[in-house]
């Protein structure tokens, strides 16, 4: 079962909700998708909220490194919230929870 | 215990969740289990993208406990590994296209105590990770 991703896009920011799990067959979708708001124009910042996510391998790393990659050639950054203490692990792993900084999640706004 | 599966991107859960499932009596931690199910899940998607190409196959798990340790076969019958020593090194991939992380392999090290790669072009490859649950074995 493919969970859902979760997009809200505020001003120049594009928040993405990860889905629970984050494997190679989600991740395809997490790609695409982000790139089509990214095509789409004026975002500065992509937000990747983490909150629901309790599993990630190597090709949720993969989607997160190419939107790193594709944010910081506009001039744009990448951030993560909502971390949790195994993708915590992972990222550790991966060696980019330097490359990536946390913010506190947002307030939903009432 | 062992199963067989079509080489889809969507069995990829199945897989993990089945092996952690058939490790629960051993008593795992949450991390244990958790570790065993992301090694499975990169040897999983090794067969799927690089095995099978993304197109069909078989791909056969494998799992064994013998005491605390178990072992975890992932075996496939796809094209096969030229270079296992350069394919193991962190961040190589052969498909940059696919913005793969090239740490399938790495993920796979760390997350297992052991891991052994057997590969033969135009046969398939077998993964071995083996761990031991609940720290040393008594």
């Amino acid at each position: 079962m493919k969970g859902s991703i979760i997009y809200e896009k505020d001003n120049t920011t594009l928040y993405v909700g990860l889905p629970e799990d984050i494997d190679h067959f989600i991740s395809e979708d997490i790609k695409a998708e982000t790139d089509a708001y990214l095509e789409s124009g004026c975002i500065r910042c992509i937000v990747f909220d983490f909150s629901r996510t309790v599993f990630m391998d190597s090709s949720g790393i993969g989607a997160l490194m190419g939107r790193y990659k594709r944010m910081k050639e506009k001039g744009g950054k990448v951030m993560i919230c909502g971390v949790g203490d195994r993708i915590r692990r992972v990222l550790r792993i991966a060696a980019i929870d330097t490359l990536l900084p946390e913010i506190e999640k947002k307030e939903k706004k009432s | 215990m062992s199963f067989e599966m079509e080489s889809r991107a969507c069995n990829e859960q199945f897989a993990r969740v089945v092996v952690a499932v058939f490790l629960s009596r051993l008593d795992p931690t949450v991390e244990e289990l958790d570790d065993v199910k992301t090694a499975v899940s990169e040897a999983v998607t090794n067969c799927v993208i690089h095995g099978y190409e993304e197109g069909e196959g078989i791909i056969r798990v494998e799992v064994s406990i013998d005491g605390r340790t178990a072992a975890v076969r992932v075996i496939d019958h796809g094209v096969g590994i030229a270079d296992v020593k350069k394919a193991m090194e962190p961040m190589y991939t052969s498909r940059p296209d696919k913005e793969r992380s090239g740490m399938g392999f790495s993920f796979m090290e760390a997350f297992m105590d052991e891991l052994e790669v057997e590969s033969e072009p135009g046969k398939g490859t077998v993964v071995t990770m083996k761990k031991t649950i609940g720290g040393t074995e008594q």
